[in-house]
């Protein structure tokens, strides 16, 4: 075991799929030299040489597109976008070339990209730099959707993510890439949980909360300030967000019979949206009170200054589970 | 895979548009010259003052960014001569499209300091009416305002009037799908479009060899628009050269490419590390091409400048800076509720009702001092 931060975990990571497989290629600006502008990709060049580690021109197009080339020739290219918001440029090529050449060419073609992106807020950015574009990707099939939340599961998600014969995103929760925790780094794959898993990270009876990436720590602090109230919170941490696993939810609900989901992506058609549908169709008899979305607004990331009223915090989850306890909460007498 | 190359290779070097010499002595060049006769002992000193406020505004806006005062700020150190001789070619009416870097073309352009520093602050996205100052919103996503500037261009032309864009842009922009696009639709249209492209050498960490195997302002003739490369660090080539495409804009002739060749000295922005991808003699080959300092060899040699003189200027850049740390920080912070302003024209109800739930939310915590939880470890 070793005690590694988020990006440590993420560098391992790919350092070890690199080892194990000389088809496993990056691509990405900056991710040389430099070692990215985050430093996940740090001294990977010196040791893999340039051809491994390939510094492309800055062009999210070109990266994601020369990748799929890439792909088709065997590859298992996998690209940084340096910041969430710089994805767009490339968005066609993975939502009509990435997601689709698998079912566009009957099962010949695999696209086995891994697609990284450093996403969402609290770390006082300009513009374009806090952004949560899951749902996009989300809504595309053809794409599986990752996010780690701590170190051990950054690095054995992506390990999954880069041997997975399907593109995945692996959105990195850039606000805990400093978090630090014990990383195994010698487990072997086939046995640990699957990337595609939930996970119940603190057990409680009254109220399921349902989060992910950056905001997974942020439930477990506020189901601890829950505990203070004597509401017992329940919080699972989703891991993936396509597919979701509705299993430990559906499983957790039952007991709960309510339902919390927070995320700082906006509420409209957000994930949270699906979920709350997807529990309601399937736990409708077990549900006391309706499910409650956490969510950032449905505005554009604002200036640095205001995020910390846009991200949902500690606070704003206890009060989402007030109004699923039915208790008095911000919201009361907005029943309409 | 290719080595990464440091300079463009592909095509032996273009011809360098230069008026002053790094050792500051003028030079003739057939060209550029028709377009600084009028250009006088005045307006060479105010170039001169131009350049030396901006470095200044630039050593203040990154010292505050070190005591934590500005989230970020990406310096323009190095690149004063292209920013100023640029934008003094610029018209009234005509429209500029910048990057993020293009503060100091801000402050010239007539933007106010609070605007300027408010982005890095992390108060405001923008801090300036566009339409006050004929000047877009600073642009992070990459090459993206080359599009707009060519589509304001399109717009002049089909009004007939005599007016330009002119788009910002760095050398690893030049990779990007939309410059690309900007210029074919440049072409086809004879937009009058300006594209000056800021060749300081670096994309963060990319040398600018990766972004083009052949000199920058080469591409732009396969698009069908003439391509000039300038000396970035001599401003009054870069004035000339500006002026040179803006007459042929304004006077129908369509489209321009400049490529002012320049170095960006400092990092690429605040969190930015320089140490790590480039190596210490270049950036000693680029001090001794420094652009101010060429100038004021002119200036001192031609009697045109004196110590009193020097003295009242850097007088001047002292007090600009002052106002800058001042308005800086006193600028408030934002009212929460101001983060659901503005965002559509007409009553959108989804919003309204998410704007009264956080109307509600907040106030629930309304007369607790401190209010809210506090977990430890929580970063959130
Ligand atoms: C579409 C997009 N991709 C990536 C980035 C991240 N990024 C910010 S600045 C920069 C380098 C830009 O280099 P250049 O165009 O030469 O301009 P310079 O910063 O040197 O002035 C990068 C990669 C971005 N802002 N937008």
């Amino acid at each position: 075991m070793s005690k590694l931060s988020l990006t440590q975990a993420i560098n391992a990571g790919l350092r070890r799929a690199m080892e194990e497989d000389p088809k496993v290629v990056l691509m990405g600006e900056d991710i040389g030299t430099l070692g990215g502008v985050f430093r996940v990709t740090d001294g990977l060049m010196k040791d893999f040489g340039s051809h491994r580690v390939i510094d492309t021109p800055l062009a999210e197009s070109a990266i994601i597109g020369t990748a799929v080339g890439l792909a088709y020739r065997g590859f298992r290219p996998v690209c940084e976008i340096q910041f969430d918001g710089f994805i767009y440029p490339g968005f066609d090529q993975i939502v009509s070339q990435v997601a689709k050449l698998h079912a566009r060419t009957h099962g010949k073609v695999r696209m086995p990209l891994t697609i990284r992106v450093p996403f969402g807020g609290g770390i006082g950015s300009p513009e374009h730099h806090s952004e949560s574009p899951e749902a996009y990707f989300v809504h595309t099939s053809g794409l599986r959707v990752i996010s780690p939340s701590n170190p051990q599961d950054a690095y054995t998600m992506l390990r999954q993510a880069i041997a997975s014969d399907d593109p995945v995103l692996y959105f990195e929760p850039k606000r805990r890439y400093h978090t630090k925790g014990e990383v195994d780094l010698d487990a072997a794959l086939s046995a640990a949980p699957l990337m595609g898993a939930a996970r119940v990270v603190a057990p409680g009876t009254d109220v399921t909360l349902v989060s992910y990436g950056p905001l997974v720590r942020t439930a477990l602090d506020a189901a601890t300030a829950a505990t203070a109230d004597g509401v017992s919170v329940e919080v699972i941490d989703l891991r993936s967000l396509s597919p979701v696993d509705y299993a430990p939810i559906m499983e957790s609900v039952r007991r709960t019979g309510r339902l919390v989901i927070a995320h700082e992506a906006g509420k409209t058609l957000g994930l949270g949206a699906e979920i709350a549908a997807t529990i309601t169709e399937r736990c409708f008899n077990y549900l006391e009170s309706a499910p409650v979305r956490i969510t950032g607004f449905d505005i554009p990331y604002p200036p640095s200054k205001l995020e910390k009223h846009h991200l949902p915090d500690l606070d704003r989850m206890l009060d989402g589970v007030d109004r699923a306890l039915g208790r008095t909460n911000s919201q009361t007498g907005m029943e309409d | 895979m290719t080595q990464t190359r440091h300079e463009p290779t592909g095509q032996a070097a273009m011809k360098m548009h230069q008026l002053i010499t790094a050792d500051g002595t003028r030079v003739g060049d057939e060209l550029l010259d028709p377009f600084v006769q009028d250009v006088d002992e005045n307006t060479l000193t105010s170039l001169y003052r131009d350049m030396v406020v901006i470095r200044r505004i630039d050593v203040e806006a990154t010292a505050l960014q070190r005591q934590g005062q500005v989230a970020l700020w990406p310096p323009m150190l190095g690149q004063e001569a292209s920013q100023v001789g640029s934008v003094r070619a610029v018209e009234k009416d005509d429209f500029i499209f910048p990057t993020y870097r293009e503060n100091g073309v801000a402050y010239i352009r007539g933007a106010k300091l609070p605007g300027i520093m408010g982005t890095w602050r992390g108060n405001m996205n923008t801090g300036w009416d566009p339409y006050e100052v004929n000047m877009a919103t600073p642009q992070i996503i990459i090459g993206a305002q080359t599009l707009h500037a060519t589509g304001y261009a399109m717009g002049i032309a089909m009004e007939g009037k005599e007016a330009m864009a002119i788009a910002y842009l760095g050398d690893g922009a030049t990779s990007q799908g939309d410059v690309h696009e900007s210029m074919v639709f440049a072409a086809s249209f004879q937009a009058p479009v300006v594209f000056f492209c800021q060749n300081n050498h670096w994309a963060i960490s990319e040398p600018v060899g990766l972004q083009s195997a052949v000199p920058i302002a080469g591409r732009a003739p396969g698009y069908g628009i003439p391509g000039l490369q300038v000396d970035g660090n001599d401003v009054l080539a870069v004035l000339a050269a500006t002026r040179w495409a803006a007459r042929r804009a304004r006077s129908g002739g369509g489209p321009s490419f400049i490529e002012a060749v320049t170095y960006r000295m400092g990092p690429h922005t605040t969190a930015d590390d320089p140490t790590r991808y480039r190596g210490v003699t270049e950036l000693e080959e680029w001090a001794a091409k420094d652009p101010l300092d060429r100038l004021r060899t002119y200036l001192l040699n031609a009697g045109m400048l004196d110590a009193a003189g020097e003295a009242a200027i850097a007088a001047d850049a002292d007090a600009v800076a002052a106002e800058l740390r001042d308005a800086c920080i006193n600028i408030p912070d934002p009212e929460p509720m101001s983060a659901f302003a503005d965002i559509y024209v007409d009553a959108h109800p989804v919003l309204d009702r998410e704007r009264e739930q956080y109307r509600r939310y907040l106030a629930s915590f309304a007369g607790q001092p401190g209010a809210g939880h506090q977990v430890q470890g929580s970063a959130s």
